[in-house]
């Protein structure tokens, strides 16, 4: 299995090569009209059939690899480091990414994947679809280079092979890294798509916006995978880590979210593009931008450039990165200077307070978010680069300089969609915006009266502050979004004398793009929401021996006992805890503590009980090695659950913004986002 | 522009302004109570442990390493109790642990000579891209006065054929029915 892996990561290279030079010739004889002995069309379809070809290599590669894993092929020296025979089947099939050479051959037949579509599909535009095939088959080649000559998977282990491997890491042995890391790429991968697009239909000068309707869909699906990567990521890192969080401001997390940012600012900048043939060139960088943020987090994944927690998937191929980026960069500026002329703006904005603007400070919030995560993250770098010392940047940093500018964001997503195309009138704005404001105040005084003061005891508590904040703009975002949604609903109800649900239902069919946009805007609500109960965040730790208990918020715990049990893949602890509610007992709780034979690695099961107002998390540490007695830490996690809720929505809105809309049968009952401007004197902002 | 809009009424415009003010008032609240406390006693376990880092490589808050026997945190924490008993304030407990640990024992770089930029580069570049972005609006503002009316909005009749022929186009090409 390994030559025929070796072998097919070989042939692949080569039809990837193939598709890139042959394709790059015909499109250039296609461009410049020469003469050519074979037709520039054949050596273009020759092109596209070696792409095809060149993903069946590489699936074939990746089966060969996995094969490898099932059958303990342990002369791979990757299946050697990465898996173990009584590793269960659905970790084996995890162990294709949980290593650098597995990862990247992951990313690679990803890649081949999305081409492969991509390819299918040529007819719908085979000029714009032959260039972004190209550029598809460049960033393959430099993937398979990396695989045949820096990291190749199938390396034999030189010597008397083992009769078992070292297993995988303790770390990933849970349920979400079968599919958090495998959503994370695709959201990665994806974004090459669109780069591929946008980078062919510059160079080619494609007339129109076409480009950006053929690739909706796909930015709209990678964001949704690359959300759901990092959401899930959250959630391992909530549940296997046991420090009681789920997002630390690690370097490996940070480069997971810059590329979320400006992926959201392109899907909300296109609008624009689409609407008043305005951003042309923004929304162009903003998609180079996003392609080149995918490499630089699997540079710093995989670089080891910073510390991170994530320290199982460090290496040395940092430099075939950095050169790749370089490349990449070159060319993007290259063809921008060449062709920028065709990117000229078809309009202008009228108005500072208008839809148009609210999308250009949504993408101000969400690049300088970007910026700031770049920015914390690369700074201990610069600064032992400036100073000779290196310093940290954590959470307090992060927590200081980003929560500001989220609540922002979360601000303007609420203001958006209240704001029409073009301008605005004072009158427009007292209309749309009352109710909003009035749940924002509102939101502010029970906050106040319910004890959630940023003043307590004559100190300033910064993380109240904000979860006030972060709670009245919610609030105000929730009212502003439900009043579209119901206003768009009862014209339609009094025009077809449907019930309330139901206009709901045909208002959100007959504009499925912008309805689904304003379900996500309420599932990231929503995630805020769960994101702000972190401000009030209890632990408790104890040693705990029979009969001990511990309190925390109105729990009372009390361990009943101690257990172990074993398996072939690890020895476990378990502690039994009864749970108290106002003197009842409610449920138990297992906490538990498992050592990996293979590694020799210890790693906690966290027990978590969740219900909407908070989650209950229990922690088994082990055992003190000065006493001997069991250690217990308790967390108190107020609305967490929210949080998964909150991606469940997203998800949701998403599917719905992705479906098409209802034939323009309906197209009658038009509801205008929000009443455009008539007799109204407006607002202008810049006069 | 032209028309019913081509000027802001005054009373419109004392109401912005007044709203402007009002969020300059806020942001200057919010500044004074952000920097409350910077010089007060030690503000307490819970606080201190979450700004400083666990030295055990494990890359996690003081107060978030769950390391059974961590080489580092029980020290740290003994160090840190003494100095909160010693009544320190935070710069003290902070500067105690640099001496002892290094520079990377602070969760957050200072707030004086070149990590000073950390803290600062992240609000210039907000404050610089939204002064930025507030100038390229007037300017396009500008670019648009006369161009087209705001009424032209509500009566697809008045455009140009280039500007219909232009809609229609991206219509055809986006299928787009309005986005949010």
């Amino acid at each position: 299995m390994a030559a025929l892996g070796s072998f097919a990561l070989l042939i692949a290279l080569a039809f990837a090569a193939y598709n890139l030079l042959a394709g790059a010739l015909a499109l250039r004889l296609i461009a410049t009209g020469q003469p050519a002995r074979i037709s520039p069309e054949r050596l273009a379809d020759t092109a596209r059939r070696a792409g095809i070809a060149g993903f069946i290599a590489v699936s074939t590669a990746a089966f060969a690899l996995i094969w490898s894993v099932f059958t303990n092929d342990f002369s791979i020296t990757y299946i050697l480091e990465h898996s173990n025979r009584a590793l269960p089947g659905a970790y084996k099939f995890a162990a294709l990414w949980s290593g650098q050479e597995g990862s990247l051959l992951l990313w690679a037949w990803l890649l081949g994947m999305y081409g492969f579509v991509l390819r299918l599909r040529h007819k719908t535009d085979v000029k714009l679809y032959a260039y972004a095939g190209t550029v598809l088959a460049g960033i393959q080649v430099f993937f398979l280079l990396v695989l045949n000559f820096a990291a190749p998977p199938f390396a034999l282990f030189r010597g008397p092979v083992p009769a078992d491997g070292n297993g995988l890491n303790p770390l990933l042995q849970y349920p979400e890294m079968v599919i958090h890391p495998p959503m994370l790429y695709l959201g990665y991968v994806g974004f090459s798509v669109p780069f591929a697009f946008a980078l062919g239909a510059l160079m080619m000068r494609y007339p129109g916006e076409k480009w950006i309707k053929l690739t909706r869909s796909w930015t709209m699906a990678t964001w949704l995978f690359l959300t759901c990567g990092i959401f899930l990521g959250m959630h391992w890192a909530y549940a296997v880590l046991g420090w009681g969080g789920y997002w630390g401001w690690d370097p490996v997390e940070n480069a997971s979210f810059m590329p979320w940012l400006t992926g959201t600012a392109f899907l909300h900048s296109v609008m624009m593009q689409e609407r008043k043939g305005m951003m042309k060139s923004w929304n162009v960088w903003l998609i180079f931008s996003t392609f080149l943020l995918t490499m630089l987090g699997t540079l710093l994944t995989r670089a080891g450039l910073v510390s991170s927690v994530h320290a199982f998937a460090q290496s040395s191929i940092g430099t075939w990165f950095v050169v790749f980026m370089g490349i990449v960069l070159a060319v993007c500026i290259f063809t921008y200077v060449l062709q920028h002329e065709h990117l000229k703006t078809e309009h202008h904005l009228e108005s500072l307070v208008s839809r148009e603007s609210s999308f250009l400070f949504n993408n101000l919030v969400l690049l300088t978010a970007c910026f700031v995560i770049l920015w914390g993250t690369l700074f201990p770098i610069i600064s032992e680069y400036v100073q000779g010392t290196k310093v940290t940047v954590g959470a307090p940093w992060y927590n200081q300089v980003a929560v500001p500018i989220g609540l922002f964001l979360v601000f303007l997503t609420g203001v958006g969609p209240l704001l029409p195309w073009r301008a605005t009138s004072f009158k427009s704005i007292r209309r749309n915006f009352v109710l909003p404001v009035v749940a924002l105040w509102t939101t502010v005084i029970v906050c106040l009266a319910v004890g959630v003061n940023p003043w307590q005891g004559g100190t300033f508590s910064s993380g109240h502050f904000y979860a006030v904040v972060a709670f009245a703009v919610s609030a105000a975002v929730l009212t502003a979004v439900v009043s579209e949604f119901l206003r768009g609903a009862l014209v339609i109800s009094r025009q077809t004398r449907r019930n309330l649900f139901e206009s709901l239902w045909l208002l959100t069919r007959r504009n499925t793009r912008r309805y689904g946009g304003y379900l996500v805007h309420i599932g990231v609500v929503v995630v805020v929401l769960g994101l702000t109960g972190s401000a009030f965040n209890r632990s408790s730790e104890k040693e705990m021996g029979l009969h001990d208990k511990l309190d925390i918020g109105p729990y009372t715990l009390e361990c009943t006992g101690f257990t172990q049990d074993s398996n072939a893949n690890y020895n476990s602890e378990y502690a039994l805890l009864s749970v108290y509610e106002g003197g009842k007992q409610k449920f138990q709780m297992t906490p538990e503590k498992r050592v990996y034979l293979a590694s020799d690695q210890p790693q906690t099961m966290v027990a978590i009980h969740s219900i909407p107002t908070w989650d209950l998390y229990v922690v088994y540490e082990g055992t003190n090695p000065d006493t001997g007695q069991p250690i217990i830490k308790a967390f108190l996690n107020p609305l967490v659950g929210w949080i998964w809720f909150g991606l469940v929505v997203i998800v949701l809105g998403t599917f719905v913004a992705l479906a098409p809309s209802l034939s323009p049968a309906t197209a009658a009952l038009r509801v205008p986002a929000a009443r455009a401007v008539t007799a109204e004197p407006v607002l202008k902002g810049g006069d | 522009m032209g028309g019913v809009e081509a000027k802001n009424p005054p009373g419109g415009w004392r109401w912005l302004s007044f709203w402007i003010k009002s969020m300059q008032a806020v942001l200057l609240a919010v500044a004074v109570c952000l920097s409350l406390g910077a010089g007060s006693p030690a503000s307490g376990m819970n606080y201190l442990d979450h700004h400083l880092m666990c030295m055990c490589g494990c890359s996690q808050l003081l107060g978030e390493c769950d390391h059974v026997g961590c080489p580092d945190r029980g020290q740290e924490m003994a160090d840190l109790s003494a100095d909160i008993g010693a009544n320190m304030t935070d710069q003290q407990i902070y500067n105690a642990f640099v001496a002892k640990y290094g520079a990377t024992v602070l969760a957050a770089p200072p707030a004086h000579g070149f990590d000073l930029v950390a803290w600062i580069a992240p609000f210039a570049v907000f404050a610089a891209a939204l002064l930025g972005t507030i100038l390229l609006i007037r300017r396009w503002s500008g670019f648009s006065v006369g161009a087209a009316a705001a009424s032209e909005v509500t009566d697809p009749a008045k455009l140009n054929p280039a500007e219909r022929e232009r809609l229609e186009r991206i219509r055809r090409e986006t299928g787009a029915e309005g986005g949010i």
